[in-house]
């Protein structure tokens, strides 16, 4: 009789698995796909595949012809934080023009511009929470968000979608009790802030999920270009309203919050988080200057031109929104614009994140993509 | 250091012939040939007295009228806190131009927006494909001569 | 003795015709697909949360489109996301109702014009039972939409079953559009 030999275990096979996340799903903020390898639970490679909400606003601009016409598609970009993306628009444009704006101008314009990224703020919190399992944050910061969108409203006729600064100066004049329902609104959020701090960033289940993950080292920050809390996050104090101030932001007061590492390392999820919550507070100190500074009277459109006299030239304009450096490059000729780009600050904050999400486990990734706070329109334009 | 100084050290040290552009109105640029690009490129990274650690913004452009395609790099040293707008261009029918991605990580996805919407190759790059519209797309937007396509995977683009 | 008969005053029974009991139930928990494109999708977010607050309707978000029971198609649709929403839309089970939010998934809104990448209207893929118009519509105008919806649920009937294949829409079907 033959021996009998026992069969040779088979070596056990490790192999990587392939899975698709998005472009639906609730976790993505918006059409994100990412294609994630994995190794069991752990992320050996992401690959983000983005252009699912492609919208051709360069092809707009340079297509439409006229300087004006663009506003409406600048609030488009980035629907979250819209008045920052037509902030930077008409400065680049007046930069490109030589004009002067009044000071009634400029101060509502940081006035608004602030409200805007406290907004913004409060939804990528809302959100970053609703990613990690805490759904009443989400709902209180929405309570505060309408308030916000109360006055701009009034403001502008709009709530999501302003369409409110034009080159020169604003649309339409300015309400009268503006003034006082922002100051209604600052000292009623200031406790809310407290409140929030409560729910979320000291909730031990919230650091478990966020403190040392996605770790994001200030050399890697500054190789990626990345800019606003994603930097600051990682340490790197560099603000725009700071740093290269644009409008009336150097008459400011403030400070330039940045992450310690204080529930982990320096740049990590928690210390990206935590700088939206401090820059919060930070904007209720200049909305707060800014009141009390800003001309009682005086025209909005004074300096608006009839129609616009296109210079060839070109220029790039940076400025900070609420996700960071947000830059159009405008390449000008007599008849109109003739390309112009918009860097937004998603676009390339979202190409980091190969880099810090290896070595995750999925769940983590989930946390790692909202820290980030992408809106989907401004990665893909 | 302005565009002027930039220049100027540039051609005092390495012996060039850089010279800036200017226009109408805003900022001026230098020109450099796509030959030489890679080597200023990390030239300007590298230097102590430039340091440009910060690519802000990497676009590519079409010149209809000269039949060239161009890429225009923003630069910024947040050590120095100095900018310098630096372009290269290339005639059409052969636009390529080197990668600077191995010197700022952040020119990858600015390079693929580039290729994808203007056409233009970047010879180095790690992975060049299309990156917002569809791999089978066909043709390049933001040409001023682009026509856009009738139907996409059977469904028509059209109103 | 039969039961017509009977009193039923005293017990808790309700008669009703079978078609409305199953429209009522219908009609009342709308689960709508968490799901959000663009600008829209923030105003459809901003009409779940505190301050409109879709659950009192009976409307909750599910996060799989085999669990959902109304597609909200909130923003503008790229030619690379039109074939995921047609699957997505496949995945849903019946009876299976959409709802087109905002101008861009209506026609195209803003960018009909030199979007290239941007489908002219999502009713081009998958049939559309109401559209809400507005760029973006207020979140009022999204929950009148859901009224809309509704009010067409509640006038179906069994016999003649809703049709849902793209084919017969075109010509059948005749959308509500909300003032
Ligand atoms: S309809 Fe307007 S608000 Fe809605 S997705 Fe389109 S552009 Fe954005």
């Amino acid at each position: 009789m033959a021996p009998v030999t026992s069969p040779q275990p088979a070596a056990i096979e490790n192999r990587t698995m392939t899975i698709n996340m998005g472009p639906q799903h609730p976790s993505t903020h918006g059409v994100l796909r990412l294609e994630v390898t994995v190794d069991g639970e752990v992320v050996t490679k992401v690959k983000p595949d983005i252009g699912y909400l492609h919208r051709c606003f360069e092809k707009y601009a340079e297509s439409l012809g006229d300087y004006a016409k663009v506003v409406p598609y600048t609030d488009r970009i980035d629907y979250v934080s819209a008045l920052h993306q037509e902030m930077g628009y008409v400065i680049a444009v007046e930069k490109l023009l030589e004009l002067e704006v009044p000071e009634r101008v400029e101060y509502m314009r940081v006035i608004l511009a602030e409200l805007q990224r406290i907004a913004s703020h409060l939804l990528g919190i809302g959100t970053f929470g609703l990613d990690l399992g805490a759904f009443t944050p989400f709902l209180y910061c929405f309570i505060e968000r309408e308030n916000i969108l109360r006055i701009l409203e009034k403001v502008s006729g709009a709530r999501l979608l302003y369409n409110y600064l034009c080159v020169g100066g604003l649309m339409r004049d300015i309400p009268t009790d503006f003034t006082s329902d922002t100051w209604e609104f600052v000292t009623s959020f200031r406790p809310k802030i407290k409140e929030l701090n409560d729910l979320l960033t000291t909730n031990s289940i919230f650091i478990d999920r966020t403190a040392n993950i996605g770790v994001l080292p200030a050399e890697v920050a500054l190789n990626y270009s990345a800019s606003g809390p994603m930097l600051r996050g990682s340490g790197v104090s560099w603000d725009l309203r700071k740093n290269d101030p644009y409008s009336i932001y150097d008459r400011f007061e403030f400070n330039v919050p940045v992450g310690q590492g204080e529930m982990g390392t320096v740049g990590d999820c928690w210390d990206r988080y935590i700088v939206r919550v401090r820059e919060m507070e930070e904007s209720l100190k200049i909305i707060e200057q800014a009141l009390d500074q800003m001309p009682g009277e005086g025209d909005v459109k004074e300096a608006v031109p009839r129609r616009i006299r296109s210079k060839e030239g070109e220029v790039y304009v940076r400025t900070e929104t609420p996700r960071g450096e947000l830059g159009y490059y405008i390449i000008s000729e007599k008849s109109g614009p003739y390309r112009i780009k918009a860097r937004t600050p998603s676009f390339v904050n979202l190409s980091i994140l190969p880099a810090i999400s290896k070595g995750a486990l999925v769940a983590d990734l989930v946390a790692i993509v909202g820290s980030i706070d992408i809106v989907l329109g401004g990665v893909d334009r | 250091m302005t565009t002027e100084e930039i220049t100027e050290y540039l051609n005092r040290e390495y012996g060039g012939n850089l010279d800036p552009t200017y226009a109408e109105a805003g900022d001026s640029w230098i020109t450099v040939s796509p030959s030489v690009l890679r080597e200023v490129a990390k030239t300007l990274r590298d230097d102590k007295n430039l340091q440009f650690n910060n690519l802000m913004c990497l676009s590519g452009i079409h010149y209809q009228k000269e039949n060239e395609l161009g890429v225009a790099y923003h630069l910024h040293s947040t050590i120095h806190d100095h900018k310098l707008v630096m372009k290269v261009r290339v005639p059409e029918d052969n636009p390529v131009v080197p990668s600077v991605e191995s010197l700022w990580k952040t020119a990858n996805w600015h390079e693929r927006e580039a290729y994808d919407l203007v056409g233009i190759t970047f010879r180095g790059h790690p992975g060049l494909l299309r990156i917002l519209t569809p791999q089978d797309w066909e043709g390049h937007p933001l040409r001023k001569d682009y026509e856009q396509q009738e139907s996409y995977r059977n469904v028509s683009t059209g109103i | 003795m039969g039961l017509l008969d009977k009193k039923y005053h005293d017990s808790n029974i309700i008669i009703v015709s079978l078609e409305s009991a199953l429209n009522w139930a219908r009609k009342s928990s709308l689960w709508y697909e968490q799901f959000g494109l663009a600008c829209c999708a923030i105003e459809m977010m901003a009409t779940a949360a505190s301050d409109y607050d879709f659950d009192r309707f009976g409307i909750i978000p599910r996060s799989s489109p085999r669990q959902a029971d109304v597609m909200i198609v909130a923003g503008t649709v790229t030619m690379k996301m039109a074939s995921r929403i047609e699957r997505l839309y496949e995945q849903m089970s019946e009876p299976r109702y959409v709802i087109s939010m905002g101008s861009c998934s209506n026609s195209g809104g803003p960018y009909w014009e030199h979007g290239y990448h941007v489908l002219k209207g999502v009713d081009k893929v998958i049939p559309v039972d109401v559209y809400v118009p507005g760029c973006p519509p207020r979140p009022e105008a999204l929950l009148e939409g859901f009224l809309k919806l509704q009010e067409r649920i509640s006038n179906e009937t069994i016999i003649e079953p809703r049709e849902t294949e793209q084919e017969s829409t075109e010509e059948e079907k005749e959308p509500i559009e909300v003032e």
